[in-house]
């Protein structure tokens, strides 16, 4: 297990009080000045170091993103955008952040306002955590106070205004260029990649977007090196994450731990174990629910880190892990998840708005065993005519579970569902089987 | 998507009050010069705190006059997100989350318990008038399964009894505690913590 002096979120379970002076005892606003006074390549490189990945869900190296930013400020100007709309199912580490630590995330959007040059910075909250939010804004009015923000923030001679945008309960605002269209007061419908962001973002101005988690952990890298970061995990998928264990477990929690941890560790250790035992789980959806889930077999040796999740085709996405024992449908859970991507589908591309659709249905009739022993092959032919067919990665985030269900549990499913449309004589059944078939005779 | 439609019954006109007008014109400063049109969504909080909780028609005209901006860019918005309210709601707003890591935990019981104690349906004032429920997607307190929302608070860690205890003191007009309600502190493995110990029991 992780060492406690080794994890970033100190105050993860609120027990030291959130505001400035107890984040100051806990090191937070304590050399700000002097990490600026290194530069923006020094932190960057610093960052680069560290091997950082984003914590949002893809995992895009965050030093590398920073320096796609334009070296030289020009007629634009630039922003920073803070992404907290974490709707993921099973993900709300986002959520503790913003109400525990705000001061490690207002600290590092100041020093990475810096690193990419903004003098504004926007923390997109969505709209149902509005009491978290108030929490972040009486942080910020705190910084304000005492001069971490504003003219010469923190006596680093940066200037920076931090400003809170609630969304309004739209999933796909996570997806980075819907959030700027939120900000920018449209629909939230996704932009087509490239131009990338970094470029051409925020009112087409060079715009940096990180997640919440992302931007917490920076200062305290840049404090203790980035050598010490990257001495945590291992290659590649290196440092300390939240995971945030949910479902069947006996004592449901937010942890943070070392990438690379063992799943098993994860679940028994901290989460209390599976409800009804270890023998009694079925899947586990290891990363939010867009990422395929893994059956219990593959649990016994997981990791838990980018890499190697890739192996096992899922991924670590948010670290949201959804635990689901024996006790539980699959295919109900798996018919639920295809409902929420049904609702959350913005609707700007037909494969993603027409297709959420006909999955849920069509598991909705599988969890019931209504479905034709065909359907099986259709459902997943459905889900490779959305995935990659999409402007945004909601098409892939949505058949995804369903691929992981039918890749693991398809036995299951077509034990249910075994009608056959081609029935043998019976005239009465209705007219959606093939009749036509039936009646060759008479053609 | 979801499907939304504005109320059949709409007020004639709405403006903001002074309290509003205050809020809204500090939140258009938020925003580069010319670049009003972002405030647009938090307008329409406003407008729907200021009107019982959602937005009517008219609000949209008076936010689109306000920012300056084609009304119907502020009916896609209002339409778009699913957090505005488009027809009234309870004076107390009870959204379930159902999504599946609150369903395997037996969200279900606590949509057993809006229907015995508000409404049979969603969307429907309770016999008093001051409370409507309705099933939401996930509200991102997934670890703190099942739970759900009242107005801006979070009410986690429930089962079928504790929420018809909730629903009762809605119902009697009383404010209950927020937060989880199976006696640990936020977000702790309950009875379990291996941990950040040492600051526990500082």
């Amino acid at each position: 297990m992780l060492k406690d002096q080794n994890r970033i979120f100190q105050n993860l379970y609120n027990d030291m009080g959130s505001d400035v002076v107890s984040s100051q005892k806990r090191g937070d606003w304590v050399n700000t000045k002097e990490i600026t006074a290194n530069g923006r390549n020094w932190i960057i490189n610093e960052i680069k170091e560290s091997q950082l990945r984003g914590r949002g869900g893809a995992g895009f190296p965050t030093g590398l993103k920073w320096s796609f930013a334009p070296k030289e400020l020009g007629s634009r100007p630039h922003y920073l955008v803070i992404n907290g709309d974490e709707s993921e199912p099973g993900t709300c580490k986002d959520r503790d952040i913003l109400r525990f630590e705000p001061h490690k995330l207002i600290e590092g959007c100041l020093i990475t306002s810096y690193a990419v040059q903004a003098h504004v910075c926007y923390i997109y909250i969505r709209g149902e955590y509005f009491v978290d939010g108030q929490k972040l804004q009486a942080a910020i009015d705190e910084a304000y106070e005492k001069n971490l923000l504003g003219k010469n923030a923190a006596g680093t001679g940066w200037d920076l205004d931090i400003y809170i945008h609630y969304g309004a309960g739209a999933y796909i605002c996570g997806e980075e260029t819907a959030l700027l269209e939120s900000i920018e007061g449209k629909k939230g419908q996704p932009r087509l990649k490239p131009p990338f962001p970094a470029l051409i973002g925020l009112y087409g101005c060079p715009t940096i977007i990180n997640n919440v988690e992302t931007i917490a952990v920076v200062t305290t890298i840049l404090r203790r090196g980035g050598k010490w970061f990257s001495s945590l995990g291992r290659e590649k998928n290196t440092g300390t994450k939240i995971f945030c264990i949910s479902g069947n477990v006996n004592t449901p929690c937010n942890v943070e731990e070392e990438m690379n941890i063992p799943l098993r560790e994860l679940i028994e250790v901290h989460a209390g174990g599976v409800v009804g035992g270890w023998d009694n789980l079925q899947a586990v959806i290891p990363g939010g629910s867009s990422m395929p889930l893994i059956p219990k077999d593959k649990c016994e040796t997981l990791t838990m880190d980018f890499d190697s999740l890739m192996t096992e085709k899922s991924g670590l996405g948010t670290a949201g892990i959804v635990v689901i024992n024996k006790d539980q449908d699959i295919i109900k859970c798996m018919a639920r998840i295809a409902r929420f991507y049904k609702h959350e589908s913005c609707g700007q591309c037909t494969p993603c708005r027409e297709g959420s659709g006909w999955m849920w249905r069509m598991l909705e009739r599988m969890a019931k065993g209504d479905a034709t022993k065909d359907e099986v092959e259709m459902l997943g032919d459905v889900t490779n005519q959305i995935a990659g067919h999409t402007i945004c990665a909601f098409g892939e985030g949505s058949s995804w579970p369903v691929q992981g269900l039918l890749r693991h549990f398809k036995k299951e499913i077509e034990k249910r569902n075994n009608l056959d449309p081609i029935v043998q004589k019976k005239n009465s059944i209705p007219y959606l089987i093939d009749q036509h078939l039936l009646d060759k005779k008479n053609a | 998507m979801s499907l939304r439609r504005p109320a059949k019954d709409q007020p004639e006109s709405f403006e903001f009050n002074s309290s509003s007008l205050e809020t809204a014109n500090s939140i258009v400063a938020k925003y580069p010069e010319g670049k009003q049109q972002s405030a647009v969504m938090a307008l329409l909080y406003i407008a729907q705190r200021q009107n019982n909780n959602w937005i009517p028609l008219a609000a949209m005209k008076y936010i689109a006059k306000f920012l300056g901006m084609p009304y119907i860019k502020v009916y896609e918005v209002a339409t778009f997100y699913t957090m505005y309210n488009l027809s009234p709601v309870g004076k107390y707003f009870v959204q379930v989350c159902t999504t599946t890591p609150c369903m395997i935990r037996g969200a279900n019981k606590l949509v057993e318990a809006c229907k015995e104690k508000i409404s049979e349906n969603e969307n429907e004032l309770s016999t008093n008038k001051s409370c409507s429920w309705m099933e939401v997607e996930c509200l991102g307190a997934c670890v703190n399964a099942p739970m759900m929302q009242i107005n801006d608070d979070y009410f986690e860690d429930l089962d079928k009894e504790i929420t018809l205890e909730i629903l009762d003191k809605i119902l009697n007009g009383e404010t209950p505690k927020p937060g989880s309600y199976r006696g640990r502190v936020n977000n702790e493995p309950k009875n379990n913590r291996k941990t950040l110990v040492d600051f526990k029991n500082a």
